[in-house]
């Protein structure tokens, strides 16, 4: 296992050095930053003094390490729009999205997951087909229709709950935090409910499916022919053995609701990463650009990593030098 | 003991509506199985066999449903028990067994979770005692040192061991009734005779009433006491092994033994019954053998088969085999 690991481990590295290769790529093949930063009086000398202090003058080999370098060490360079350090824009604004994701990933993960059992269980019934008849409009709705619908419901029409913003945060060291007030959270309901719901109806079918043909399996009938009480089958028999392609598509989710939260967060002007990568990308300020696409690719990188370890909690089959020793 | 039967059959019929009409895979059947007896029931695929048994221990998909007919165990009436007592019956007084080993243990959890659960489902012990009780029954199917693999999952067992897990499992709460559906069909050889000597030897020792399902004429022959040979979900003949075995009264049950190999025939071409077993959307008009039975007359195309009485019991036929028994099975 600890050399599954390893080379897990080593696999996720090459995968960062490429897309860290992509994120620099963007410095030197997308317009060019000086134009954007300096106004339109700018004298040649301003231009190669500016060149230099972002050291866009040194060779493409030499730029690619020290991008490398300095990244590993988290520092991504200046914003070219607001002209201070990029991770520390990036630190100021994570919060914002990660309790964002954090929020709408359980939502969507338990919600699909207890609707993804009901509508299994109770599959001819009224109230599963009428939920799976109404996952449809979760999987289909684009994410900012849904969003926008929210808004005019509960915010225009209902008045219930803010429809942009953040609302009052709290400041715990680094971390901003709209969890400890009251206006903090009414602000995060929407949108979580609009990042999470496609996340919640896709795992919801998915357990839906996978818990269907894990009822037909022969050891479940097995279990139902030595008496084991119906709740018992259903959670302790069937549940575990849906749990591995659940995970697997669930991590990957996860990813995603940090990833896409672009869409939420500019429907609702949070204050979040997604929302600066949008900015970003309007003003062509790359370094911003490549640290979310590196900050991104890492969050996928280790989710991945986490899903392929819980396989091996989850079944004992992985778990292959068990079978060796005979205790 | 007593002389009510474990397991009593009363003119069971299974139907299951579909849009086509009403399909009936089991019809009108009825038997007894007696403590420590072993009952064979044979037939093709789709002769109802399965079906009989799932029906027993209560575990029918729905739509099949029993119409009509009665099953009693040790006497009391179960089939129309509600589910809930139903599911506390089994396991505790009657058990089942399936085909393939390999996919009837949840591959996630340990052989020792599954038979703590399924007895502390039925008996009022401690967890301590459970673990024991579970060692003792591993003990008994003969898996080798049983407290030391009862934290083994089922992966680590070879397909052999795994049957002997399964049947330690449904022996497990002890019940009276064991229903085992082609417990060897998925085993090598060697493995199969080993399991039906356990199953034998268990059945023995305890007295459990088992219902052995299988398409092997060899099994039936090795290990059971009575047979009950099914087509199309009709009994077609129920007599003693050795009875129906060597002196077939129904054409159907003549032409299975002549279609099963044995060795003492040397390398002779074996014999086939013409045709397949009709499906139940379309059975024929009269007996539903009557298309492919060699003695099929007028009366067996006009009139449904019989019932088991006409012929002492044994064989639901209007024409028996009788004095012509012989060149039929040295055919």
């Amino acid at each position: 296992m600890l050399a599954y690991i390893i080379r897990r481990v080593f696999q996720s590295a090459l995968v960062l050095l490429v897309v860290g290769l992509v994120a620099f790529s963007m410095f030197s093949f997308v317009g060019d930053p000086v134009d954007n930063m300096l106004g339109q009086e700018r004298t040649q000398a301003d231009i190669e003094r500016l060149r230099e202090t972002l050291g866009l003058d040194q060779p493409f080999v030499v730029q690619y390490w020290r991008f490398l370098e300095q990244a590993a060490q988290g520092n991504f360079g200046l914003s070219y729009r607001q002209g201070r350090p990029v991770a520390e824009i990036l630190v100021e604004r994570l919060p914002a999205t990660l309790e964002l994701a954090f929020v709408s990933g359980l939502m969507a993960l338990f919600g699909g997951i207890a609707l993804g059992i009901f509508t299994a269980i109770r599959r001819r019934g009224v109230s599963a087909n009428i939920i799976m008849t109404a996952s449809l409009i979760g999987v289909s709705l684009p994410t900012f229709l849904i969003g926008i619908l929210l808004i005019y419901l509960f915010s225009v029409e209902l008045g219930w709950l803010p429809s942009f913003g953040r609302g009052e945060v709290t400041r715990i060291g680094n971390w901003t935090t709209g969890f400890l007030t009251t206006s903090g959270l009414k602000a995060l309901i929407l949108p979580a409910i609009t990042l999470g719901l496609y996340q919640m109806t896709l795992i919801m079918r998915l357990v839906r499916t996978e818990m269907l043909e894990v009822l037909r399996m022969d050891y479940i009938r097995f279990a139902r022919a030595r008496g084991i009480r119906e709740k018992s089958v259903n959670f302790r028999h069937a549940l575990k053995n849906t749990l591995v392609p659940v995970i697997t598509i669930t991590g990957l989710q996860l990813g995603s609701i940090i990833a896409f939260a672009i869409i939420t967060e500019t429907v609702f002007q949070w204050p979040g990463v997604g929302l600066l990568f949008i900015n970003a990308i309007q003003f062509v300020d790359i370094p911003v650009m490549a640290a979310y696409l590196m900050m991104i690719s890492v969050m996928f990188v280790g989710i991945n990593l986490i899903v392929d370890m819980l396989y091996f909690a989850i079944d004992p089959r992985l778990r292959a030098d068990r079978t060796a020793g005979g205790h | 003991m007593t002389d009510t039967p474990v397991l009593s059959v009363r003119n069971l019929v299974v139907e299951i509506p579909t849009r086509h009409g009403l399909l009936r895979p089991v019809d009108d059947v009825s038997y007894d199985i007696e403590a420590g007896e072993i009952l064979g029931v044979v037939g093709e695929s789709g002769a109802g066999k399965s079906m009989t048994g799932n029906a027993v221990i209560g575990l029918l998909d729905p739509p099949a449903r029993i119409t009509s007919g009665e099953i009693l165990l040790s006497g009391q009436p179960i089939h129309n028990l509600e589910r809930s007592a139903l599911r506390r019956l089994r396991g505790k007084k009657m058990g089942m067994i399936f085909q393939d080993p390999l996919t009837s243990l949840n591959p996630l959890l340990t052989i020792g979770d599954q038979l703590s659960e399924t007895i502390l489902e039925h008996l009022d012990i401690s967890q301590t005692q459970a673990r024991k009780r579970a060692i003792a029954a591993l003990e008994e199917v003969g898996i080798p040192a049983a407290s030391a693999r009862i934290n083994s999952y089922p992966h680590e067992f070879s397909g052999g061991m795994r049957q002997r897990v399964v049947i330690a499992l449904a022996l497990c709460a002890e019940p009276d009734l064991i229903i085992a559906d082609e417990p060897t069909t998925a085993l090598d050889v060697s493995v199969q005779a080993q399991i039906m000597a356990l199953l034998k030897r268990l059945c023995r020792d305890r007295g459990v009433a088992v219902m052995l399902v299988t398409h092997d004429m060899g099994v039936i022959a090795e290990a059971a006491d009575r047979v009950a040979v099914m087509y199309a979900g009709r009994l077609a003949e129920l007599g003693a092994v050795r009875e129906v075995l060597t002196n077939a009264r129904h054409p159907y049950t003549a032409g299975l033994m002549a279609s099963t190999p044995l060795a003492s025939q040397g390398r002779k071409r074996l014999r086939q019954i013409p045709g397949a077993m009709p499906r139940l959307g379309a059975l024929p008009t009269g007996c539903a053998f009557h298309p492919r039975c060699d003695h099929a007359q007028d009366q067996c195309r006009q009139e449904p088969g019989p019932t088991l009485d006409r012929c002492d019991g044994r064989a639901a036929c209007w024409f028996p085999i009788g004095a012509d028994t012989k060149e039929e099975a040295q055919a």
